[in-house]
């Protein structure tokens, strides 16, 4: 059956990944570097971006082939593409400083594995026209680094009593150590799933009782 | 998928085709990405390993580069790094007065994700390991990066005995990681339990590096005790250089 392709840009298409449709926290993928590298805002923003140009670039590559793959070897291609994208990033991370990628640590290598990049050339790149693919693709991006720096944000100061590493309450604060543990994580992410939730449910709500209002 | 509509079945030749091509472009891009980051890496190395050679050696505040041999001691320039097989890179640091305080040089062990490289100090005085640090690793975050923060841990690297054997072919106990909490000998290197497999490689790739590097070290110490370290004035030089 043939797909027929819409070409229309809208503010929804780039919007979507930062609210309705973002990656974290709405359709809860790539789990595995936002509980793991959130644990200070240098290391959140340095993944943000460091999957943000993998999902770019593989994003456009597979956009500008969708015609040419078969879909029989499509996921395999995919795949590809996106590991060398991600091994890219990996010289490209050391060339800049071998001090963040000790710290990334195998989270690098392991931006393979997100599910969001995946989901993204599967569900979206593979459908529609390079432009509209990159919109999207930028929109998702930004949608994840926020996510990772939201939490990477309260982890620090609460964890670290710091912001980018510099100290924040001064001498008197004792650090919650936890928050810099995994089980931080775990605690950042449902309390910013939980007023995610809620405001997106009391918008909703909102919206019902106004169309009520008016008819 | 458009392609697809009018034959359900893509050909074979087309798959192959795909899968070729891809694996070509996928390849010609990441040998182009290594080739431009190369120099950057190295030199990238190079400032991590000379900060780290005062981290290891408490004390030192100069240092000089070395290549070892069979034939000998070399002094070498660090920036001009191309090296025989069989010539070993160490580093020896000496304080202000040109006291020998130590002898760094890199090694490496497979940890649990990829090569864990390490730069470890060696004090001549108590013929004993001092501290490593870590070059480049790619352990898991809150896991394996506890070797650099994990208290007991790094207390084991006070002073890890590394003496040579009587005939000085090789150490006299080969330094070894043991299970959190077991160590009893000066040469044991006590694991954190959790991050078991990137202590092993720590352990494992002091002691590789040891047995290389000690035994062929010991009859040129006198040597490098006496040797005129580099005037402070050249070092800061060569720190400003790093610095741009």
């Amino acid at each position: 059956m043939p797909i027929i392709e819409d070409h229309t840009i809208t503010a929804d298409t780039f919007l979507s990944g930062i609210w309705k449709e973002n990656p974290v926290f709405v359709m809860l993928l790539g789990m595995c570097p936002v509980l793991a590298v959130t644990n200070s805002v240098i290391n959140a923003l340095a993944m943000g971006l460091a999957t943000t140009f993998v999902l770019l670039c593989s994003s456009t590559l597979v956009s500008l082939l969708r015609n040419f793959i078969p879909k029989e070897v499509r996921i395999a291609t995919y795949i590809v593409i996106i590991a060398t994208f991600v091994t890219i990033t990996d010289y490209v991370i050391q060339a800049i400083s071998l001090e963040l990628y000790n710290a990334l640590g195998a989270f690098i290598q392991l931006i393979v594995a997100n599910c969001m990049i995946l989901g993204r050339a599967e569900a979206y790149a593979s459908k529609n026209r390079l432009l509209k693919t990159l919109t999207n693709s930028l929109g998702m991006g930004i949608g994840f680094t926020i996510a990772l720096l939201s939490l990477g944000i309260v982890r620090e100061l609460l964890g670290n009593g710091s912001l980018l590493g510099f100290s924040m309450f001064g001498e008197a604060f004792q650090p919650w150590v936890v928050m810099i543990l995994p089980p931080g994580g775990f605690i950042v992410l449902g309390a910013w799933l939980l007023l995610f939730n809620w405001i997106k449910e009391r918008n909703a709500a909102l919206t019902l009782a106004n169309e009520r209002g008016t008819s | 998928m458009t392609q697809t509509v009018n034959s359900n079945q893509a050909s074979s030749l087309s798959m192959l085709i795909t899968l070729g091509g891809i694996a070509m472009l996928s390849g010609l891009l990441v040998v182009l990405t290594w080739q431009l980051t190369l120099g950057p890496i190295q030199e990238n190395q190079r400032v991590m390993i000379e900060k780290a050679i005062f981290q290891v050696i408490p004390g030192a505040v100069q240092r000089q580069s070395y290549a070892l041999s069979d034939e000998g001691l070399e002094l070498i320039n660090p920036k001009q790094k191309k090296l025989k097989k069989s010539e070993i890179k160490f580093y020896a640091a000496y304080d202000e007065e040109g006291q020998l305080k130590g002898i760094a040089a890199e090694s490496a062990a497979q940890g649990y994700a990829d090569m864990v490289r390490l730069l470890y100090g060696y004090d001549p005085e108590c013929e004993c390991i001092r501290g490593f640090s870590i070059i480049k690793m790619a352990e898991t975050p809150g896991l394996g990066d506890k070797i650099l923060v994990d208290e007991n841990f790094l207390a084991n690297f006070d002073a890890l005995d590394a003496r040579l054997s009587a005939d000085k072919k090789g150490l006299q106990n080969p330094i070894i990681t043991v299970k959190s909490g077991s160590k009893k000998n000066p040469w044991e290197v006590d694991a954190i339990s959790g991050a078991t497999i990137t202590s092993k490689a720590v352990g494992k790739a002091i002691n590789l590096g040891a047995e290389k590097l000690l035994p062929k070290l010991s009859a040129h110490l006198e040597k490098l005790k006496q040797m005129q370290a580099v005037p402070t004035t050249q070092v800061a030089k060569s720190t400003k250089e790093k610095a741009e």
